[in-house]
C-alpha cells in the first residue's frame, strides 16, 4: 500500500564530525549511540535492541576489519547480532535498508542502524588511494583517475551538454557552507564566498578545493522499530515510507550517460512509488554532495527540476535554507563532512531532526516530508529514502 | 576486424585484455549468441549468459567524450600532475578511459579525435598491466 510506514525511527544520534584526533571509529560510534539513547529514555537498550546493522567503507583506514561485533560489545549490547554492510560511500544507507527489511520480515522489533569512518589518521594521498578502491581498479585507478577526477569527468560532460557553469557549482558550496555554519556538529562551520570557491586551488578541472567534500571522522546511528510499537518509545516518531536502491557499472566509462546517475533515478522512482509522493511534495532533502556537481545532478535525478536545469535551480536559490525546497540544511558532505561510511545515516539524522522540529538554527518551518539520497562511488550504488513526520 | 582461430581459444578475461594491450592491440569480446559487445571483455555474456564469444580488434582511434585535468594525483602519478584524463569512444560505442598526453591542456575539446598509444610493461609486481594513453591523432 502506498505511503504505508515501513518502519518508525524513534531516535537518532550523531558524533561530532571533523578531525577527531584522539578517537577511533568505535569510540565515535558509541558517542553517536549515546545521543540516540539519551533522546529515547523509554528504550531499554539491553532488553529492546535486537540487532545492529553498521555501514563502513574500508578496513584500510584503521587497519581494522570485523567491526560489527566489536560495536555490539562497545555499545554494551552483546550478544546482540551485528553485521557490516559495504557499498562505498553509501554503506550506511545500505545498513538502514537492511534494518528496514529485518523489521518488515518480522524477525526483529527494534534495531540500530548506522555507520562510521575514521579517515583523518591517513595522509591525503593514502585517503585518495583507499577511496579509489570504490572505482573499477584495473581500468580507472590503474590508468590514473582519482575520485574527484571521476566527478570532474561528469562535470565537464554536464557543462558541455547543458551549459552548466563553474559559478553554478560554486553556489552549491556557498549554500552548503552557509548551512554548515549553523550546525554545531559540522566539520567546517564557516561561510565561504563564491569568489573564494572559484579562486580555490584546482583539484581536478573543473572541480576546485571548495567543490570537494571533506575528509572527516564521524559516526551516525538511528533506532528503528515496527511502526505499531513506536509510540512506546517516543511521542514523535518519524516514519520511513519509501526506500529505493539501484546499481550501475562500477566503471564510469561504461555508462551511456555521464550527466546523470541511472542508479539514482532507479532508486528515486522506487522510493517515490512506494511512498506515493512526488518530487514536489518533498519539503526538505539531504543529498549526496560529495562534489558540487553531484548535488546539481542529484536535483535532476530526484526530479526536483528537469534534466539539465540543475545549475539554474541553484542559481535561483530554490534549494537554499530559506528557499522553496531546502537541500542539505545540515551543510551536506561539503561542510558537515563526509566520513564515508557514516554519511547515509547522518542524512537520516538531519531529516529526523527537521521532521521533529529539533533542527534549531537550521529548522525548516512546517516540513512534513523529507528525502535522503546517498551515492556510493561514482554512482554504482544509490539509495533514496522518504521520511514522514508523525 | 575478426581474429584468427588461435586467438579464439584465448580466455575472454581482463588478464588477456591486457596481454593484447602489450601487443598493441585493443581487443573487445562479442557474444556470438546475442551480439553484445564488451570492452573490457567478459568470459560470460552479461546479456544472455552465453560463453560462446569471439574477439574483435578495435582500431586505436576514438573521439573524446569528456575530460578533466587532474592536479591532485595518487602517489603513482604525482610526478605527472597536472595531467589530462578523459574517456574516448572507439568504434561501436565502446569506450576506454585514460590519460591524454602531448597536447596543451587548453586545447583539449570534447569531440576531438585521439589515437591510442601503448607503453611497455614497467613493473614486475602485480598488477603489471601495460599502460596506454591517448594523444591527438595528427601528432
Amino acid at each position: 500500500m502506498k505511503g504505508k510506514p515501513l518502519v518508525a525511527i524513534v531516535s537518532a544520534g550523531l558524533s561530532k564530525f571533523g578531525k577527531m584526533e584522539a578517537f577511533t571509529g568505535r569510540e565515535l560510534f558509541v558517542e553517536a549511540l549515546k545521543e540516540a539513547l539519551q533522546r529515547c529514555p523509554n528504550l531499554n537498550p539491553r532488553n529492546d535492541i535486537d540487532a545492529i546493522f553498521i555501514g563502513m567503507m574500508s578496513e584500510s583506514f584503521e587497519h581494522q576489519g570485523h567491526i560489527a561485533p566489536m560495536l555490539s560489545d562497545w555499545t554494551g549490547l552483546l550478544p546482540a547480532p551485528a553485521i557490516r554492510t559495504e557499498v562505498a560511500c553509501a554503506s550506511s544507507a545500505a545498513a538502514l535498508r537492511l534494518g528496514i527489511f529485518s523489521i518488515l520480515s518480522g524477525v526483529y522489533d527494534v534495531v540500530v542502524v548506522g555507520g562510521l569512518e575514521k579517515m583523518t589518521k591517513r595522509s591525503t594521498p593514502e585517503v585518495t588511494e583507499i577511496l579509489g578502491m570504490a572505482a573499477d581498479f584495473p581500468f580507472e585507478q590503474w590508468t590514473g583517475v582519482t575520485f574527484p577526477g571521476l566527478y570532474a569527468l561528469m562535470a565537464t560532460a554536464h557543462m558541455h551538454k547543458y551549459g552548466t557553469t563553474e559559478e553554478q557549482m560554486g553556489l552549491v558550496a556557498v549554500k552548503n557552507h552557509h548551512n554548515g555554519a549553523l550546525n554545531p556538529k559540522a566539520h567546517l562551520q564557516k561561510e565561504v564566498t563564491l569568489d573564494k570557491v572559484l579562486s580555490s586551488r584546482m583539484i581536478a578541472f573543473p572541480l576546485k578545493l571548495y567543490d570537494c567534500s571533506l575528509i572527516s571522522d564521524g559516526a551516525s546511528c538511528a533506532i528503528l522499530t515496527r511502526p505499531e510499537i513506536a509510540k512506546k518509545y517516543t511521542d514523535s516518531p518519524v516514519y520511513i515510507i519509501g526506500s529505493g536502491h539501484g546499481s550501475d557499472t562500477l566503471g564510469l566509462f561504461e555508462r551511456e550517460d555521464l550527466t546523470s546517475l541511472r542508479a539514482a533515478r532507479k532508486a528515486a522512482k522506487e522510493a517515490y512509488d512506494m511512498a506515493g509522493v512526488e518530487p514536489k511534495n518533498i519539503d526538505v532533502a539531504e543529498v549526496h554532495d560529495c562534489f558540487t556537481i553531484a548535488e546539481i545532478i542529484a536535483y535532476e535525478d530526484l526530479g526536483f527540476c528537469k534534466r539539465g536545469e540543475g545549475g539554474k535551480f541553484i542559481e535561483e536559490g530554490v534549494p537554499n535554507i530559506d528557499g522553496e525546497m531546502p537541500v542539505n540544511t545540515s551543510g551536506g558532505l561539503k561542510s558537515k563532512g563526509h566520513p564515508v561510511g557514516a554519511t547515509g545515516v547522518a542524512q537520516i539524522y538531519e531529516i529526523f531532526l527537521q521532521l521533529t522540529g529539533q533542527a534549531e538554527k537550521r529548522q525548516v518551518e512546517g516540513c512534513e516530508i523529507g528525502l535522503t539520497h546517498n551515492v556510493g562511488g561514482s554512482g554504482a550504488s544509490c539509495f533514496v529514502h522518504i521520511l514522514k513526520g508523525g | 576486424m575478426e581474429e584468427d582461430e588461435k586467438t579464439e581459444l584465448l580466455p575472454f578475461t581482463i588478464e588477456q585484455f591486457y596481454k593484447f594491450l602489450s601487443e598493441k592491440k585493443i581487443m573487445a569480446a562479442q557474444c556470438k549468441g546475442c551480439g553484445a559487445k564488451f570492452l573490457p571483455p567478459r568470459p560470460i555474456c552479461s546479456n544472455c549468459y552465453s560463453k560462446d564469444l569471439k574477439w574483435i580488434r578495435l582500431k586505436p582511434y576514438g573521439k573524446l567524450i569528456t575530460y578533466t585535468i587532474i592536479h591532485v594525483a595518487p602517489k603513482r602519478f604525482q610526478q605527472l600532475a597536472p595531467y589530462a584524463y578523459g574517456i574516448i569512444e572507439l568504434e561501436d560505442g565502446l569506450r576506454l578511459p585514460g590519460m591524454i598526453k602531448d597536447v596543451k591542456h587548453d586545447e583539449i575539446k570534447i569531440g576531438m579525435e585521439l589515437k591510442v598509444f601503448f607503453e611497455p610493461v614497467v613493473s614486475e609486481d602485480w598488477p603489471n598491466w601495460p599502460a596506454y594513453y591517448f594523444k591527438p591523432s595528427e601528432s
